[in-house]
């Protein structure tokens, strides 16, 4: 036998209120036994409420290489951030 | 497309800056082959890793004890799980590496070519080997591959309920009848040395293992040297031997008030080399058993890709 389980994307929701987030992958032969695996593997002590498997293969990323080159035109938008602007210390709540 | 020059320049302006190398950024080659099989080596360590104490599980002497061994072993598994996963983000495939385990073209720890001859070496080893093995391991937290290194931090993590609970039950037998206060003592006096070499051969003299210690702090994989770290390790330990009332099996150990640190004798290298060369006590019996256990459950991983298969024939 040399066909192995398909690889899956294992994401962790800590508690209620939290995102889920990417705690590593495993090997899997359905998305069920991923689930059941994935608590196994990854939730041994309590460290998650809710379990997402996504099948590795099914995401798409962003660029090739995790190259700055993509996000460079969010490079030169300072204004974007609430501290490019320039208020009196009088203006409260602002 | 950049140049090759152009990206061994983005390569080492990560590693420069402290920081990490992550799946599809370029690299060299050979930072990807040493990564791959040190994670390998480590992977597989952990899983060979189970037997020797797996091997006191139906024999722990309360229920208490064996509840504790089959969660130790449980993580084991699961910290091999990770680093496999780690692995697999090189460009090998588990079974790949697996194969490589099994034909003993890839090593482990030669620390489970020992054997677990009484129940106080199970206290011993959590004390001894898993405190090694943190040692070790709490500076690959910041490795500069970025899996490797989220892996041990997961890793870390459990390891220090492993140590713990080893130290506890070592404690409990030196505070316990006189035979098992020996027992205790025993345990350690054959797993001292054994650990000590854990951290591989020294950095200098004839013996130093030929240079991977430097190419891999260049790289950020490393961050100290194999005997800073035993030193740590023996600073740490012998502390702790008092608490337990045990004698470590060195005449010559004794603080140093100069250096700061504990002197002691180094473990006998040559015999470290004659294991990893496949020549320890129980190096054939792990391999065996290891194999024996993969080519076992073969029907399973097989009957439940099966099912997967079917189940989707029936759903498409
Ligand atoms: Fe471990
Ligand atoms: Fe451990």
């Amino acid at each position: 036998m040399t066909s192995q389980w398909p690889l899956w994307e294992v994401f962790v929701r800590a508690k209620r209120g939290l995102s889920h987030i990417h705690v590593g992958s495993l090997h899997a032969p359905d998305a069920a036994m991923a689930v059941r695996n994935a608590r196994d593997v990854y939730t041994r002590r309590g460290e998650g409420v809710s379990i997402w498997v996504v099948p590795s293969d099914q995401i798409t990323a962003s660029s090739p290489d995790e190259k700055d080159a993509f996000f460079d035109p969010a490079g030169d938008k300072v204004y974007r951030h609430p501290t490019f602007y320039e208020v009196p210390a009088e203006a409260k709540h602002l | 497309m950049a140049g090759t020059e152009e990206r061994e320049a983005a390569f080492y302006a990560i590693i420069d800056a402290d920081g990490r190398i992550e799946p599809r950024d370029d690299m060299p080659e050979a930072y990807r082959r040493t990564l791959v099989r040190q994670i390998a080596q480590h992977a597989h360590s952990e899983i060979i890793g189970m037997q020797p104490e797996g091997n006191w599980i139906s024999r722990a002497p309360s229920l208490r004890r064996k509840a504790i061994l089959l969660a130790k072993v449980q993580d084991e598994a699961g910290h091999g799980l990770y680093l496999y996963a780690a692995a697999e983000t090189l460009g090998v495939s588990r079974d790949q590496l697996l194969e490589l385990l099994h034909a003993r073209k890839q090593k482990y720890s030669s620390i489970f070519n020992y054997p677990t001859l009484t129940w106080a070496d199970v206290g011993a080893i959590g004390w001894l080997v898993d405190g090694a093995a943190i040692t070790n391991q709490v500076p690959l937290t910041r490795c500069s591959y970025g899996p490797y290194a989220r892996a041990m931090v997961r890793i870390c993590k459990e390891e220090s309920f492993h140590q713990r609970q080893g130290f506890e039950a070592l404690l409990t037998l030196t505070r316990g009848t006189p035979a098992q206060k020996a027992m205790a003592q025993d345990a350690l006096d054959r797993w001292w040395y054994p650990s000590l070499a854990m951290f591989g051969p020294p950095d200098t003299g004839e013996q130093a293992s030929g240079g991977h210690t430097e190419q891999s702090m260049r790289w950020g994989i490393k961050r100290f040297t194999n005997d800073e770290l035993r030193q740590r390790f023996v600073d740490m330990t012998v502390p702790q031997s008092q608490v337990l009332g045990l004698t470590i099996p060195d005449p010559d150990l004794r603080w140093n008030e100069e250096r700061g640190h504990y002197d002691f004798t180094p473990p006998d290298y040559d015999e470290l080399f004659r294991v990893i060369k496949g020549d320890g006590p129980c190096n054939a019996q792990r391999l065996a058993h290891r194999v024996a256990a993969h080519e076992d459950g073969a029907w399973v991983r097989e009957a439940a890709a099966a099912y997967a298969a079917k189940k989707q024939e029936v759903a498409a």
